[in-house]
C-alpha cells in the first residue's frame, strides 16, 4: 500500500467531526470599511511604518517623478518592461535624463543571466494590481511582462500603483476580482521593502530583496493632493 | 557540522535540560526580554476585545471545518496541484519525506539547496540527511542561517535564533563568513548575510520551503514571510520543493484571509508581513522566471494518530504563531532548547507526543504550570491545558489497556512505586477496618516518617502525620461538649 493510501486510509478511519460553520464572507461583511480619503491615508501612514517611500503622483506626471527618483538615487541600471504602455512611458522619460540609467527589459528567461541580475541590476520598475487599505500593502500578480524576481532581487523597487484600485481589505480584493476563479503562477501582496528582525528583535531593512520600495501612488484628479498629507 | 551538534537531543532529557536553563542568568534574562517584547506587541494588534473574539472564533471554525473533512481536502488539493503542474508526494514518516526530496534533487544532479524557513523540514532533519548524500542544504532566514552556522537548532519557531545576542551574532559571522571584520551593528550584520546568501541563490540547484497554508480549492501555496528569501527559494531555483504536515490544508481561498491576520498579528504583532507569498504553479509557457518544476511532499509523521481522536485532533489547528510560547511561564524561563524537540513550548507539548511517542517524550506534557494563558492567546483556540491533561493520562494509563485510540508510548510515565503507593492508599480508603488501622497506627508512629519523600522534599518539609487522627479530634471535642 503507498503512503498516500496508508495516510488517507487512517484518516477516513477516524471518527467524523460534526459539520462546522465558517462563513468568511459573513464576518467580513460585519466589518467596518475604510474608504475613500481615510483609506489612502490608511494604507500610506501603514506602507510609511515599514519605510516605504509613498509619493503621490498624477497620472500625467509620474513619470517624470520616476526619472527624478531614479536620478536622485544614482540608479545606473533600471529593469523594466518596455512592451507595456507604462514601462515605454517610463523609458522615455528616463532617457530624457543627463545622465539616463541602462534600462534593460526582462526579454530572456532569467536561467541565462542569473548573475546579471543579481550583481547589475540597481532598480527595477514594475507595475502593482491594486492595494489593501486595511493591511497598508500593494497586490502584484507578476506575469510574462513583469516576471516574479523583478520586484524581488534589484535593491530598489518602484512600483507604480493606480490609487483608485485600493480594496479596503484583503477579503474585498480578493472576492471583488473573484480570485478563486483562476490564480496565477504566483501572486503576492508586499508591505514594505525587505526586512528581518532576527537579530535580537531589532528592525533591519534589505534581508535578501529590496532595500527600497517607492511607491508612485497616482491620484485621480478630484482628489486635492494636499488632503492626503493633511493630518498625516 | 558534525551528527552530534545536529540532532536534538533527546526530550526524556527535559528535566536536566530545564535545571541547566534555570541556572543560566543571561539565558533567562535573553527569553524574558524577548517575551515581554513579543507579548506586548501582540497585544497593541488586538486593541479591541471583541473584534479578537470574533476573528479566534473564526480561525477555530475555519481549522475545524478543514479537519473535518481533511481526507477529501487533501485529495481536492492534490487533484488542483495536479492540474496546475505541481507534483505530489505523500510521506508517513521523515525518513520517506527526506528520500523523496533527495531523489528529486538526485535526479537533477544538484549539489547546493537554499532553504526558506520551514519547521516540517526541521522535523525531518533534512539538512543532515542532505548533507550525508553530498547535497548541501543552505538555510536562507536570517535566524536559521545564524543557528546553522552555529551548529544549533532553533530555540523558537518563529525567531529561530531568539536565544542569541547580538554579540553572540557578531563572532559568529566574523568566524565563519570569510572576510567578515567583528561588528555588533545589525544593520551591517544583515548585510553580511545578505551578501553570504545572495550568491547561493544565483547558484543552487533546488529550492526548498515549506507552506503555511494549502489550498485546496485553488491549488496554491501560501508563504508567510518578512525576509524575501521564501521568494527567493521558491523562484530562483529551477526546481522548487514545498515540504508540510497534512494538517496544513485549507479549503477555500477566502479562508487563508482570517487565518494570515491571526497569524501575524499572534506571532510577531505586525498587522502584516513584509510579503505574502501565493504560489500556483510552476513557470508556465511564456514567463521569464520562476521554477519549471515545483514538488510538494506531504507529510504524516505522527499527525493521523493526533487525528484519530477527536478531542487530540484539535492539535492539528495549530498554524505556528508560536504565541503560545511567548505567553507560557516555563517556556520563558527555560527557553526551547529545554524542550529537545522540534516543537518547543506549549504546542509542542502537545505535537511532539504523537511525532516521537510518549515514551520519548513523557515528561513534556508535565512541564506546564497548567495557568492557561497559552490556551488564552491560542488564534485558533486550541484547548491546550486539556490536551496536556489527556496526554499526562495517557502517559500513566495501563500500557495493556486496549482503547478506542491507543497512543504511541501509552503508559511511558507509569512509575511502579507512584503505582504500587496509589493501590495501597486504595486499598486502604476503600475498607473502613483497614482505614482506621492505618489512620492510628500512622499517628501513633510518626516519629518513623522519612525525612526524604520521593520528588515531594525536593521543594517542601516532609509530610508528617498529626498526633491524632481527625475522626479522634472529633470523638474528644463531642466528648467535652456533651459534658
Amino acid at each position: 500500500m503507498s503512503a498516500r493510501d496508508t495516510i488517507l486510509g487512517k484518516l477516513r478511519a477516524a471518527p467524523r467531526s460534526a459539520p462546522v460553520e465558517a462563513d468568511v464572507a459573513a464576518y467580513y461583511a460585519g466589518t467596518e470599511k475604510l474608504v475613500g480619503l481615510t483609506a489612502l491615508k490608511h494604507w500610506a501612514a501603514l506602507m510609511r511604518a515599514v519605510r516605504t517611500e509613498v509619493l503621490w503622483v498624477r497620472e500625467s506626471d509620474w513619470p517624470q517623478t520616476l526619472a527624478e527618483e531614479v536620478a536622485t538615487r544614482g540608479v545606473r541600471t533600471l529593469l523594466l518592461a518596455p512592451s507595456t504602455a507604462h514601462g515605454a512611458r517610463a523609458a522615455a522619460a528616463l532617457a530624457e535624463l543627463a545622465e539616463p540609467p541602462l534600462r534593460l527589459g526582462f526579454d530572456r528567461p532569467i536561467d541565462g543571466w542569473k548573475a546579471t541580475l543579481f550583481n547589475t541590476v540597481d532598480a527595477a520598475f514594475t507595475r502593482v494590481r491594486a492595494g489593501i487599505a486595511l493591511t497598508g500593502s500593494l497586490i502584484a500578480w507578476p506575469g510574462q511582462d513583469e516576471p516574479r524576481t523583478m520586484s524581488l532581487v534589484p535593491p530598489i523597487h518602484f512600483a507604480l500603483f493606480d490609487t483608485r484600485t485600493l480594496h479596503p481589505d484583503f477579503f474585498s480584493a480578493m472576492s471583488t476580482e473573484n480570485w478563486a476563479a483562476g490564480m496565477p503562477t504566483n501572486a503576492l501582496l508586499i508591505s514594505g521593502p525587505s526586512k528581518t528582525s532576527d537579530i535580537q528583535q531589532t528592525v533591519a531593512y534589505g534581508a535578501h530583496g529590496p532595500r527600497e520600495l517607492v511607491v508612485l501612488a497616482v491620484v485621480p484628479d478630484d482628489i486635492d493632493l494636499a488632503d492626503l498629507e493633511a493630518d498625516a | 557540522m558534525n551528527e552530534a551538534t545536529l540532532t536534538y537531543y533527546p526530550s526524556r532529557d527535559f528535566k536536566a535540560n530545564a535545571r541547566a536553563a534555570l541556572a543560566d542568568s543571561n539565558l533567562r534574562q535573553s527569553f524574558r526580554g524577548a517575551m515581554d517584547f513579543l507579548m506586548g506587541k501582540r497585544a497593541a494588534q488586538f486593541p479591541d476585545a471583541h473584534e479578537l473574539a470574533e476573528l479566534r472564533k473564526l480561525g477555530e471554525s475555519i481549522r475545524q471545518k478543514s479537519l473535518a473533512r481533511l481526507p477529501e481536502l487533501l485529495e481536492r488539493l492534490e487533484a488542483k496541484l495536479n492540474e496546475n503542474g505541481v507534483t505530489v508526494h505523500w510521506a508517513e514518516t521523515t525518513e520517506e519525506a527526506n528520500a523523496i526530496i533527495h531523489g528529486l534533487i538526485a535526479a537533477k544532479g544538484g549539489k547546493l539547496a537554499v532553504k526558506g524557513k520551514s519547521m516540517v523540514s526541521e522535523e525531518t532533519e533534512l539538512n543532515h540527511y542532505l548533507e550525508a548524500r553530498g547535497v548541501t542544504a543552505i538555510e536562507s532566514d536570517m535566524g536559521e542561517y545564524i543557528v546553522q552556522l552555529a551548529g544549533e537548532k532553533p530555540s523558537h519557531i518563529i525567531m529561530p535564533a531568539i536565544h542569541k545576542t547580538r554579540a553572540d551574532i557578531a563572532k559568529l559571522f566574523s568566524e565563519h563568513i570569510p572576510d567578515t571584520p567583528y561588528t555588533e551593528d545589525v544593520d551591517a550584520l544583515i548585510q553580511i548575510g545578505r551578501q553570504a546568501l545572495r550568491q547561493m541563490y544565483v547558484t543552487a540547484d533546488v529550492g526548498v520551503s515549506g507552506v503555511n497554508f494549502a489550498i485546496a480549492e485553488t491549488g496554491t501555496l501560501c508563504l508567510v514571510e518578512n525576509e524575501g528569501n521564501g521568494r527567493m527559494c521558491t523562484t530562483v531555483p529551477d526546481m522548487h520543493i514545498a515540504i508540510t504536515g497534512i494538517e496544513k490544508v485549507i479549503e477555500k481561498l477566502a479562508d487563508v484571509v482570517p487565518l494570515y491576520s491571526l497569524l501575524t498579528r499572534s506571532a510577531t504583532g505586525q498587522p502584516v508581513t513584509t510579503y505574502f507569498n501565493m504560489i500556483s504553479s510552476p513557470r508556465r509557457e511564456g514567463e521569464m522566471d520562476g521554477p519549471r518544476e515545483v514538488h510538494l511532499v506531504l507529510l504524516d509523521n505522527g499527525r493521523s494518530q493526533a487525528y484519530s481522536d477527536e478531542q487530540l485532533r484539535k492539535t492539528l489547528q495549530c498554524i505556528r504563531c508560536g504565541a503560545c510560547m511567548n505567553h507560557c511561564p516555563v517556556y520563558t524561563r527555560i527557553g526551547g532548547h529545554a524542550y529537545g524537540t522540534v516543537y518547543p513550548g506549549p504546542i509542542g507539548q502537545i505535537i511532539s507526543p504523537h511525532m516521537l511517542g510518549l515514551e520519548n517524550t513523557v515528561d513534556l506534557p508535565t512541564a506546564s504550570s497548567l495557568c492557561g494563558a497559552c490556551g488564552e492567546v491560542c488564534p485558533v483556540k486550541i484547548p491546550i491545558p486539556e490536551m496536556l491533561m489527556r496526554l499526562r493520562e495517557e502517559s500513566v494509563r495501563d500500557p495493556h489497556e486496549k482503547v478506542a485510540h491507543p497512543l504511541r508510548g501509552q503508559g511511558a510515565g507509569v512509575d511502579r512505586e507512584v503505582k504500587l503507593a496509589w493501590r495501597l492508599w486504595s486499598g486502604v480508603y476503600s475498607k473502613p477496618g483497614a482505614y482506621r488501622f492505618f489512620g492510628w497506627a500512622a499517628t501513633r508512629l510518626r516519629g518513623l516518617t522519612p525525612r526524604h519523600q520521593l520528588g515531594w522534599t525536593q521543594n517542601h518539609v516532609p509530610m508528617k502525620p498529626a498526633p491524632k487522627t481527625l475522626h479522634e479530634l472529633m470523638r474528644e471535642r463531642r466528648k467535652e461538649t456533651a459534658r
